[in-house]
Parts: structure tokens; sequence; C-alpha cells
């Protein structure tokens, strides 16, 4: 029964999120004229077709290390939102290293890419960590500021003066080699499925499955997660527990922004092959509200991650049948963040005062299956 | 002359202590009257009973003789009494005219009248010698110009009682004449002010009667002019001491903490400690005597490294370690109980086997090889804390947070104890629990002296300090005033090093 009600207590919330989202956008349709059965029946008819299971993994991949990115430093109470302006910089930076070195041996150049990226940014992550304890400036004004100075300054000159000529005559930078891309996933999944058209799974779904990983023990079992999550608890007992204030907030920040820099390489590596101003921007705003509903956990996250892109890329179909504009979708994700937020509240409130109740109970030694009938 | 403030038999309770117990006091209309005791004497909930923010259990309340019952400071105010609480509250980016004026603004239609308030503020500060330029921001100023604001504020409610919370706690000396300046011309216009203080050389400058509180009760009202400082400090400490159990000395010649000569500052370069030398052997428990707020903190986070310090060192087991870090100390042994356990004590929203590795999550076995946290080993171990000192919780899972005061300390306690640390930092270790876990808390750390362990202990509460300490010192303004044997110190000459009267 207990065990039922830690689902309850956990699942309630981002489900019971989803639902009134569905009713809200629903709402919307039916005033804008739609009839919602028919637009919802067209988003889960192609929703379900396998090219848009695809893509919307394709999608999820880059949310979810954006998502985890963001968790990382929110386990500390640092409210990191530079992952936008590190990861846009990462995939530059990494492009440009990626198209200059030629033809490699493949493992390598892909990890060469790998690495630059993460470097690029773990360091501007760093600098917003390193500001923060020298300077005492709050992570989200530098944040903010680095952000516009990585994508509307860097970026853009770097990105004039470096632009390769194109019969396209876009503004972009020379193609990666083929030896730095990254493997597709459906001759594999295709052995489970049938032939996938036009979209290719990406391979970088798996560097997102190890990050996931990763990012769970990390926080969860070594002692630098401990560290991390005492400061970001109670930063006064952290410190006289023997946590280096500093060193923490900077060594966070460097994490987080080097998971950041892989964030567009899903996209780089696996689909476009070079940097354009096309280069997907948005990412990492998309990745607060990824680490919101999964509340900076691995598995929520992913779960988050791929509802989100599943939603984006399934409601392309109201657009093309003329159902509804598809920013019905931006709403309804509004909707979902926001109604999260507002769930997850009360049922953290509801869960400290059945721990408190708990716990008078073992003082005045009442018996457990009181309490626990108590609550219903 | 008539009564301003008159009480009988106030008694207020919270769980587990009487912070008033049958509280009498009568303050006359037009008088200075000071009102003495040591911290958790009871002076500052009382002043909260008078001022509304709590009501009293028992007794009678009457402002100018006429009964009262306030049920919020809004209703003493309009009865004529404001409070100047020790922390002040006051918007800095706001000026000194809108900060008195801040919830009580004239109004002219739907604007503030500034230039009515402006006037008004004029008379009174004239009146009063009260001297501040209504412009200033609030950011930019003293100190004592705070508090000058804070006591403007609450004439301009149209005060005529005063309360005031231990406002020279916060002055420098010449703040302090200025202060007792402007009491005076308030006196002199007729109002009547209460003030908390335990310097007991300025109470007898200033007042004109003062009362003494002790352990929540009213032991004496006194005319300063028939009273000396001894006798002030005698009747704060009272006129008995514990006597110290039955001891066996267990105190050896190794050194496990010795403090040479240090100095320390605050951020803006105050002194808080000076020159503070002493040493602490396996197997003794030196206590640190004296009036909260005299260096006691500031000597627990230089021992334990969060502050730094200006000059001396600090050795631990023979090794300096005035350079290492929180965490070297740690792992060193160095163990600490917080004074206040929600700050720095634990992580609330955590389970209580996370809690109760906290600080020690560097050693073994809580850490294994590599980076990993041994969960097991941690649950085993909170299990056992919970076991031997008796944790009330569900389960070593349950956030800490759900458990009560009395049981977050002594998993506070336990894990220290448990994890063998050596030297241990107590700071106020039984504050706020119930009798019997403080006995055993008492027991524990007289047991772990036995096997070795050396403990600094700061205490307010003198039973504990006598009853455990084989060495007392007493800090008084961030220095060591006195190395006392608890076994033979008298009330007089501890109350005495404690105010500061003693040469």
């Amino acid at each position: 029964m207990s065990r039922l009600r830690a689902i309850r207590r956990v699942m309630g919330p981002p489900v019971g999120a989803v639902l009134l989202a569905l009713i809200v956008a629903s709402v919307i349709l039916f005033v804008s004229g739609a009839n919602p059965f028919v637009a919802f029946g067209n988003v889960i008819e192609y929703g379900t077709r396998l090219e848009t299971l695809v893509e919307s993994f394709n999608r999820a991949t880059p949310l979810y290390l954006s998502g985890i990115a963001f968790a990382i430093a929110m386990r500390m109470n640092l409210f990191q939102i530079g992952v936008e302006g590190q990861y846009i910089l990462a995939a530059f930076v990494a492009a440009y290293v990626g198209a200059g070195v030629g033809s490699l041996f493949p493992p390598l150049h892909v990890l060469i890419i790998l690495v630059v990226a993460m470097l690029v940014g773990a360091a501007w992550a760093g600098l917003a960590g390193w500001m923060k304890v020298t300077r005492n400036v709050h992570e989200v004004i530098s944040t903010i500021m680095l952000n516009a100075i990585a994508v509307g300054g860097v970026v853009s000159f770097l990105l004039g003066r470096w632009s390769i000529e194109t019969a396209s005559l876009d503004t972009r930078l020379g193609d990666i080699a083929t030896t730095g891309w990254f493997p597709s996933l459906n001759p594999i999944l295709e052995l489970v499925t049938r032939e996938i058209k036009r979209v290719e799974l990406t391979g970088f779904i798996l560097v997102a499955a190890v990050v996931g990983i990763g990012y769970h023990l990390l926080v969860n079992r070594t002692r630098l997660g401990f560290d991390l999550r005492a400061t970001g608890t109670n930063p006064f007992a952290a410190e006289a527990s023997g946590v280096p204030p500093k060193r923490t907030i900077v060594l966070a920040m460097l994490i987080s922004g080097a998971v950041a820099g892989l964030v567009g390489m899903a996209d780089l590596l696996g689909d476009q092959h070079f940097y354009s101003l096309r280069f997907p921007q948005g990412l990492g705003f998309a990745g607060i509200a990824v680490a919101l509903l999964g509340r900076n956990h691995a598995v929520g996250a992913a779960i988050a991650a791929i509802a989100f892109g599943w939603l984006e890329r399934a409601s392309g179909i109201l657009e093309v049948r003329g159902d509804a504009p598809r920013e019905i979708v931006t709403i309804m994700v509004g909707v979902i963040i926001l109604f999260a937020v507002i769930a997850y509240a009360l049922a953290q409130r509801r869960g400290r005062i059945e721990a408190a109740a708990a716990a008078a109970a073992q003082v005045t030694e009442a018996s457990g299956p009181d309490t626990e009938e108590a609550d219903t | 002359m008539t009564v301003a403030v008159h009480l009988e038999g106030i008694t207020k309770r919270f769980p587990g202590v009487v912070a008033n117990d049958r509280v009498n006091l009568t303050v006359e209309s037009g008088e200075i009257h000071a009102i003495c005791g040591e911290n958790g004497a009871g002076k500052s909930t009382l002043m909260k009973i008078i001022y509304g923010m709590q009501p009293p259990d028992e007794g009678r309340i009457e402002i100018f003789e006429e009964e009262r019952h306030f049920s919020s400071p809004k209703e003493a105010i309009d009865a004529g009494i404001g409070m100047v609480h020790q922390h002040f509250m006051l918007a800095d980016n706001l000026t000194v005219l809108e900060n008195v004026i801040l919830g009580a603004e004239p109004s002219k239609g739907s604007l503030i009248d500034f230039a009515t308030a402006r006037t008004r503020l004029r008379e009174l500060g004239d009146a009063y010698g009260l001297d501040l330029d209504l412009n200033d921001t609030v950011e930019t100023l003293e100190v004592g110009e705070r508090q000058r604001i804070e006591i403007i504020k609450i004439l301009y409610r149209g005060a005529r009682i005063l309360i005031l919370d231990e406002p020279t706690a916060v002055l420098v000396p010449q703040e302090v004449e200025e202060l007792f300046r402007n009491m005076r011309e308030l006196k002199a216009e007729g109002h009547t002010i209460i003030f908390i203080d335990h310097k007991l050389d300025e109470v007898l400058e200033i007042a004109d009667t003062i009362t003494v509180l002790r352990h929540g009760r009213s032991v004496a009202t006194v005319d300063p002019a028939d009273v000396t400082a001894q006798d002030l400090a005698e009747l704060m400490v009272g006129s008995e001491l514990p006597t110290p159990g039955a001891r066996v000395l267990t105190v050896t010649d190794q050194s496990v903490i010795e403090v040479r000569d240090i100095s320390a500052t605050d951020e803006v370069g105050a002194p808080r400690l000076r020159h503070v030398d002493f040493s602490l052997h396996s197997g003794e428990i030196v206590g640190i005597a004296g009036v909260e707020g005299n260096g006691q903190a500031e000597l627990v986070e230089a021992i334990l490294g969060i502050a730094p310090l200006t000059s001396g060192s600090i050795h631990m087991h023979g090794e300096d370690v005035t350079e290492w870090s929180v965490r070297q100390r740690r792992e060193a042994g160095l163990g600490y109980i917080p004074e206040d356990r929600h700050r720095r004590g634990l992580l609330l929203p955590a389970p209580v086997w996370e809690n109760s590795i906290l600080g020690h999550q560097t050693r073994k076995p809580f850490y294994r090889s590599g980076l990993w946290i041994d969960e097991q080993a941690s649950r085993d171990h909170a299990e056992s804390v919970v076991g031997r000192f008796d944790v009330r919780t569900p389960g070593v899972t349950t956030p800490i947070h759900a458990l009560s005061g009395g049981n977050q300390q002594k998993l506070i306690v336990g894990r220290e104890m448990a994890t063998r640390c050596n030297p241990l930092i107590a700071a106020h270790p039984t504050r706020g629990i119930d009798v019997g876990s403080q006995a055993a808390i008492w027991e524990e750390l007289r047991r772990a002296r036995g096997e070795g362990l050396g403990v600094l202990l700061i205490s307010a509460d003198l039973e504990e300090l006598i009853g455990l300490s084989d060495t007392l010192l007493v800090m008084l303004r961030g220095e060591i005033v006195a190395r006392l044997d608890p076994a033979e110190v008298s009330p007089r000459e501890l109350g005495a090093y404690m105010t500061g009267v003693a040469a």
C-alpha cells in the first residue's frame, strides 16, 4: 500500500499535468473552430508512425542532454541557464575543428570533435562559475550575458569570417569528413521493424543514455555527488562538513558545461555534418523544461524529453491537415510545465506532512498501520 | 507618579522550557528601567509579551494603570508602546524619511504627503536631539544612525513607552554615549524607556531602576545607587552554582588542540578574537563560559577552519593545521556539534542516513575506495547511531526534517561520537532538548572523555559547564579573561568575569 502511494506521489503530478494540458488544448482547439477529437486523432495516428517515432527520439536526444546539463547544476542550487550559449558555441568550435582536421581514423575523428565540444562547453560554463566564486556574480546574470556573447557575438562574428563559398549561398562552415560522422541506428532498429524511410535514428541516443547513467551515479553514489547535493540543500551545513564551497561550485559548472557541449552533437555528427545559420537553437532553454518536469531525475528527465520530443514532432500533422496551428503544442508544453510545478509543490507538502506524522507516531509509540490509514 | 507598565505573574511556556515564570515588573512613568539577565533568562520573551508579539500563558498586564490584552504589536503601538529590535528592520534602499513613514504614510488623496511627513520628522528630530538627514539612503548609514531611525520610527507612531532590546550590543563606545544622551532627552520629555542590557557598567550609568531576571524569574528590582556591579553579577548568575559531580581526572598531557595566540576580525575589520591562547588535552573537557556574542562563535569557526585568522596558529594532534581546509581538519578527526543544528548541522530534506554521515562523507567506512559513497555501510552506521542514542525515527530513510528537534540533536551528537572524533567542538550540545536526553548526552561525553576524547565545550548552561568541564575559560569581547577551576569558582567571581566587572 505504501509502495502504491509512493508511485502515486512520483507519477501523479506529471501525469495529472499532461491530462490538464490536454483539456486546455482541447478547449483552445474547440474555440478556434477545430474538432479536438479529430485533431488529436490525427496527431496520434501520425505520431505512432515509425518515422515520426524515430524523429521524436532524435529530438529527445539533445533535449535530454540539455536537461541533464541543467539538472547537474540545479542539484546544487545553481540556476545554470547558460546551456544555450554553451552548446551553440561548443557545436560551432567543434564543427570548425572537425572540418579542419580533414579525414581521420573514424572513432578518433568523432572523439576529437566530442572532446572539443565538451571542453568548450565546460570552459564557457566554468567562466560563469569562476565569476561567481571570485566576484560573486550571480550565475543567472552571468550565464544570460554569456549566452548573448556566445550566440550573438562570437558565433555570428566568426561564422561570417569562416564561412565557405557554396552554391546555395549559405552562411556555413565546411563539411566534416565522413570519418567524423556518428553512425545511424537504423540497421539495428530495422532488425525488429520494417524498413525506415527518409529518417535515421541517431546513434547519439546511446551517448545520451550513458550520460544519463553517469549523471545518476555521480549525483547519488559518489562523494562529489554527496557534496553537490549537500551544498544544494544547505550550503552552511555543507561547508561545516568540509565541502569546499568554491571548488564545488566551479566543478559543478564545469561538469554541467561539458554535458551542455554534447547537446548539439546529435545534430552535428548524426544529421547536418556542418555548422550553419540553420543550426538548431533553443535546445538549451527547452532543457530547463525537461529537467523541471523530470524533477532533475535521470529517468524522469528521459521520460520528459521523449514526451516533449514526441509532442513537437507529432504535432506537425496539425498544420499539414489544416486542423490547427502547431503553436497549440507550445501552449500545451507551457501548460504542462506550469501544472507540473504546482502539482509538485503540492505533492511535496503532502509528503512532508506524511513523514512528520509517521515520525510523530514513532515517538508516541502509536501503532504503524493507523497512520497509514489516516491518509486517504 | 503614574505607573507606565505593570506586570503581575507573567508566565510563558514553550515546549520543554518555561521562558517566563511568574514575572513581576513595575516601570514608573518617565524612568529608564534596565532589564538584566544572562542569555536565556527570559528577557526578550518578556519584552515580546509587553509588545504584543506573544500572548502570556498566565498573568496580568497593565499599561498606564489599565489592564490590556494585546493580540498583536499593532494594538501595543496604539496603546503607546514601541519596540526597537536588536536586528533592525529597515529597508536598505529607501531613504530615512521613507523608512520612518513606511506603513504609516500620511496621505493627500492617493498620494503620499511627503511635505507633512518631513515637517513632523524635523520636529521630532529637533525635540529629542535625534540628528539625521532625512534624504540619506539607509544603506549608507552607520549602525548608530540606523538605530536612531528605529527610535524615530516608533516616536513617529506615537510611542510613549520605548522598549530597546540590547541597544548597545551593536554599538561602538562613542555611539553608546550618543544613545545615552538621546535616552536622557527622551526621558526629560516624559517618555518611559525599558531596555535590555547585560553590560553592567552601562546599566549602572544610565538606569533609574534595574530588574534582574534569572531562569525566567524576576529575582530582584534594585536602585543602581545601592548596588555595585559585583552585586548585580551575583544576582544574574545566582548565589549557588551547581556542584560538579565526583570526577575522575582523565586529563592526559597529550595535546589534541593547541590554539596559539589567535586573532580574527569580521568582514569589516572589527576585531572578533583577540589573542586567544589555550590548549585542550586528550581526556579533557575545556568549557568556555561567557555571555553570548563575545567571540565564542568566532572561536568555533576559527578552529573549524571556516573563518580566516589574522594572526596566530592552530595545532591539532601536534600538527600545524592553520592553513588546512575544513575537510582536511575533519578528516584528521575534528568533530563538531553546531550551535544551530538547522543551519550548520543538518540537510533537512535529506534522509537520516545521509545526515548520519554528514561531515564524515570522506572517511571510511562511508567512503569506499575510489569515488564512491558506501550506502550500505552508511545505513548500518545510521542504524547503530539511532539505536545507541535513542533517536526516535520511523527509519533511516525518513527525511530528517520529520524528526523532532531533540531527536535531530541526538542524531548529531551520536554521529560525532560514533565516528570516534577527537577533538570534539561541542557548541551548546544539549540546547533545546529534554532532561532525559540531556543527561544521556552528558553521560556519553563523560564516557568518551574517559576514553581519551578532548572536548571544547561552549555553553550558556552553567550547570552543564561546571558539571562537565575540567577547566573553565571565560570569554569577554573576544578575549579569554579568566581561567578558572570549576570546582572552586564562586558565582560572584564567574558573573564578574562574564560581565566584565572583574579586573
